[in-house]
């Protein structure tokens, strides 16, 4: 299915990752000083950050306690840690009863909000689902233009207004289209900002409370996505954009190139929220539900990966 | 985890104190710490080993000077080393005496190529007296042509475009030949982003510029990057390969470490900085700007510019006098707060000083509290502005009544001015501008601290800074 995108991609970057860990994971290496050093290297260079030198001190801690004696036993031993630090972070897309189900897409500039909104879209009326967007970006140049024709695309209804309108406006106009048509999900898109900007994050806020004027347990997901090319800097994002938004899971995008998005892991330890997709492609099928086990292989791209 | 590089390189350094030289032993003995301050900026993992090899080698045998802290030194040398890195092969756009000048813009998704190729028209516009062309080869993202088209239209610059199911060499080529007959001078080709690893795209890329024969490619890369921008900036530069760089997002708060593992492994130079998303928000890059942030000193330069550009000289050398001489008023203080406050917003003011920044980064700072001084000051009698000490119970009283505020607060606000009076009393007679001054800053603007006061600070504010060219309204040095 789907999953197999990521696979291809993989595929494609597999022979640059795996140069260092296949060499690293060659027979006859020590557990010595320089393959810790490299190690460090090879998990650096998925994002990790401060937590690649964590892993390796942890390596040795376990090195120390004779839990590990050799390198072959050195990737199991790094999957697990990996993967306890992504406890819980698959989980499903909220659905209430009634609908409509909102969801907030909110995240900086040029990360792959509007795109994943597309992809989204697209995924849950594969699922029979009644799916509605809401053009909230009414900043950007064409913006509105940019949405609409994926919903023109897609064949869903658009609730939109001219450029410049205010987005909170358009939210309220969207949940009160998505009550009356009975839609079960409506997708609101908003402009990209920078989390350091500090009145178009209260602009968020703004956006939060007037969908709750109509619903008051909306939005029922907020969704921050994440550029998996982004470095440490995602962390902040991560914070800031909680702070103004109730963040309920993240999407990463663009996980179809040579970047891992391991800033993910460094997120999780100040926004313990899911990652609810992956977006492996700018087409209305790249999107996949997260897994953890096959995030984790990505990372330290094992063959498990490797398609049968 | 340090905050920035200049703290770690503090505190690693301020144990040799004393020594003459910086010698193999004690330079290593901060390497760790700060490669990996490196890391958490995003600088790529080799390039900061390589990085720190070099500046290793540099710091060696060089003389600890007694006048300042030797980790000051340290830092000192990693800033140099970083400008001279960041701008050692600066060479500014193409020229061509052929006109039109062809610059083809290309990059990964989402780093900002559109938003970027506006601003770059009009910055040529308005700086080159240029008469730009913009030309649509976006065509795979929906709506990316009607975005150019809207900025053209919004800021007066031509745009050529196509239907969507044209190919982008194509209209390139037939962009150029608009350009041609149309007098264009400037011909700025707009690509879809995408992946370094995408074989089609990347080889439609290479026809548009076999074809167009661009005087500059220029890549565009996100400054929020992190370790795999080298890979697709090797990759670029492999297939094309590009004039220079265009570093975007800048005005988030990303380190930018990015920035450096790209001018190392290309070669290449960063040209601009794209610093907001408005069109005007396009700077000329500048290499030590860049390296303070790097180390995560903040940016004085840019302050001190930014300052000079909204701050009267002469009063404020007027007023630096007066302060020196004990002789500073309220209606001073107000006149300053003004001008700090045309700066932009305080804690973005705040932000770009290396000492003061990081030291109120964690304080609540808002404008607010500055309309509250500037009411209680607005208050006041002009006499009472000039001779603060006839300012009485009765008088304060009154003045709390008038600006809406308690009594408390008006008490505050003159103790502190009146402590910052005899502060600045002694500091005209020399010596440096302490973590104490900057308490008594924070009291003055009663300011709610979040968070304790940050240590191993004590170096920084007091000597002026590697790199900033010093000079604030009101103080001579900062
Ligand atoms: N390769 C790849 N490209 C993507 C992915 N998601 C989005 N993109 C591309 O990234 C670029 C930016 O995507 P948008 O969806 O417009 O991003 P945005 O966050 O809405 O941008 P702004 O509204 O301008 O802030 C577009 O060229 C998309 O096609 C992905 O998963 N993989
Ligand atoms: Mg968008």
């Amino acid at each position: 299915m789907v999953f197999g995108k990521l696979r291809a991609a993989l595929k494609k970057t597999r022979e640059v990752l795996t140069r260092g860990l296949s060499r690293l994971f060659s027979l006859g290496r020590k557990l010595d000083a320089t393959f810790l050093d490299e190690l460090e290297h090879v998990l650096y260079q998925s994002d990790l950050g401060p937590l690649g030198t964590r892993l390796v001190e942890e390596l040795k801690a376990a090195y120390a306690r004779r839990e590990i004696a050799e390198v072959a036993q050195v990737p199991a031993f790094l999957r697990a840690m990996l993967l306890r630090r992504l406890e819980g972070a698959a989980a499903p897309l909220a659905k209430t009863t009634p609908g409509p189900t909102v969801i907030l897409i909110v995240g900086v500039n040029g990360s792959g909000k509007t795109t994943s909104i597309a992809k989204l879209a697209n995924h849950l009326k594969q699922q029979g689902h009644k799916v509605m967007l809401g053009a909230g970006d009414t900043f950007r140049a064409a913006a509105v233009e940019q949405l609409s024709l994926w919903a023109d695309r897609l064949g869903i209804p658009i609730i939109k207004q001219g450029p410049g309108a205010d987005t909170a406006a358009v939210a309220y106009d969207a949940v009160a289209a998505a009550i009356a048509r009975k839609v079960d999900y409506l997708l609101l898109d908003t402009a990209g900002r920078l989390h350091t900007q500090k009145n178009l994050m209260e602009e968020l806020k703004k956006i939060v409370r007037v969908v709750q004027k109509q619903l008051p347990s909306a939005p029922h997901e907020t969704l921050l996505v994440l550029d998996a090319t982004t470095g440490q800097n995602a962390i902040r994002q991560a914070s800031e954009f909680s702070k103004a938004a109730p963040v309920t899971g993240l999407i990463l995008a663009k996980m179809d190139g040579t970047a891992k998005g391991g800033a993910v892991f460094g997120i999780r330890e100040v926004l313990p929220v899911p990652v609810k997709f992956l977006g492996v492609g700018e087409g209305m099928d790249d999107l996949e539900p997260f897994n953890p086990e096959h995030y984790v292989d990505a990372i330290l791209s094992f063959d498990k990966i490797e398609p049968a | 985890m340090f905050d920035s590089l200049a703290n770690a390189l503090g505190s690693a350094y301020r144990s040799i104190v004393g020594q003459k030289v910086l010698t193999e032993k004690n330079v290593d003995e901060g390497i760790r710490s700060v490669r990996q301050a490196l890391l958490e900026a995003d600088v790529n993992f080799q390039v900061a080993k390589e990085f720190i090899a070099d500046v290793k080698q540099r710091a060696l045998g060089q003389d600890v000077l007694t006048a300042v802290d030797p980790g000051q030194q340290f830092v000192k040398v990693f800033h140099d080393a970083l400008t001279a890195l960041l701008g050692g092969q600066t060479t500014g756009l193409p020229v061509t005496d052929n006109p039109p000048l062809i610059l083809m813009m290309c990059g990964l998704q989402g780093s900002g190529k559109t938003t970027t190729c506006a601003k770059l028209a009009l910055w040529l516009r308005k700086n080159k007296k240029k008469n730009p062309l913009l030309v649509a080869a976006d065509l795979q993202r929906p709506a990316a042509v009607e975005q150019l088209q809207s900025l053209g239209k919004q800021l007066g610059i031509a745009v050529y475009a196509e239907p969507v199911t044209a190919r982008p060499p194509e209209v390139c080529r037939r962009g150029i030949e608009h350009a041609h007959k149309f007098q264009h001078d400037v011909v700025i080709l707009d690509t879809a982003g995408r992946l370094h690893i995408d074989e089609l795209l990347m080889q439609e890329l290479q026809e548009v510029q076999a074809r167009c024969k661009p005087h500059g490619v220029l890549l565009l890369c996100d400054s929020m990057l992190g370790q795999d921008a080298v890979n697709s900036a090797k990759e670029f530069h492999s297939r094309l390969p590009l004039h220079g760089l265009i570093l975007t997002k800048v005005d988030g708060d990303a380190r930018g470490g990015a920035a450096l593992s790209i001018v190392k492994v290309t070669g290449r130079p960063i040209l601009f900085a794209g610093t907001g998303e408005k069109p005007d928000d396009l700077e000329e890059f500048d290499p030590s700007r860049m390296a303070g942030r790097i180390l995560g000193m903040g940016d004085v330069v840019g302050l001190v510019e930014k300052a000079q550009s909204v701050i009267d000289e002469k009063e404020a050398e007027a007023q630096a006098k007066k302060l020196q001489k004990g002789q500073f008023t309220f209606e001073d203080f107000l006149s300053q707060l003004n001008m700090i406050r045309k700066l932009g917003p305080l804690k973005k003011v705040l932000g770009m000083l290396p000492g003061v920044g990081q030291m109120l980064k964690d304080v609540d700072l808002d404008d607010a509290h500055f309309k509250r001084i500037e009411a209680i000051i607005l208050s006041m009698s002009p006499r009472e502005r000039r001779n603060p000490e006839v300012i009485d119970t009765p008088r304060r009283r009154r003045i709390a009544l008038g600006s809406g505020n308690q009594l408390e607060a008006v008490h505050g606000l003159i103790k502190q001015f009146k402590m910052m009076q005899d502060m600045m009393k002694k500091l005209g007679k020399g010596g440096g501008f302490g973590p104490g001054g900057m308490g008594d800053l924070e009291g003055m603007l009663g300011m709610g601290k979040k968070g304790g006061p940050q240590s191993g600070m004590g170096g920084m504010g007091g000597r002026g800074f590697p790199g900033g060219r010093g000079g604030f309204p009101g103080g001579r040095r900062f």
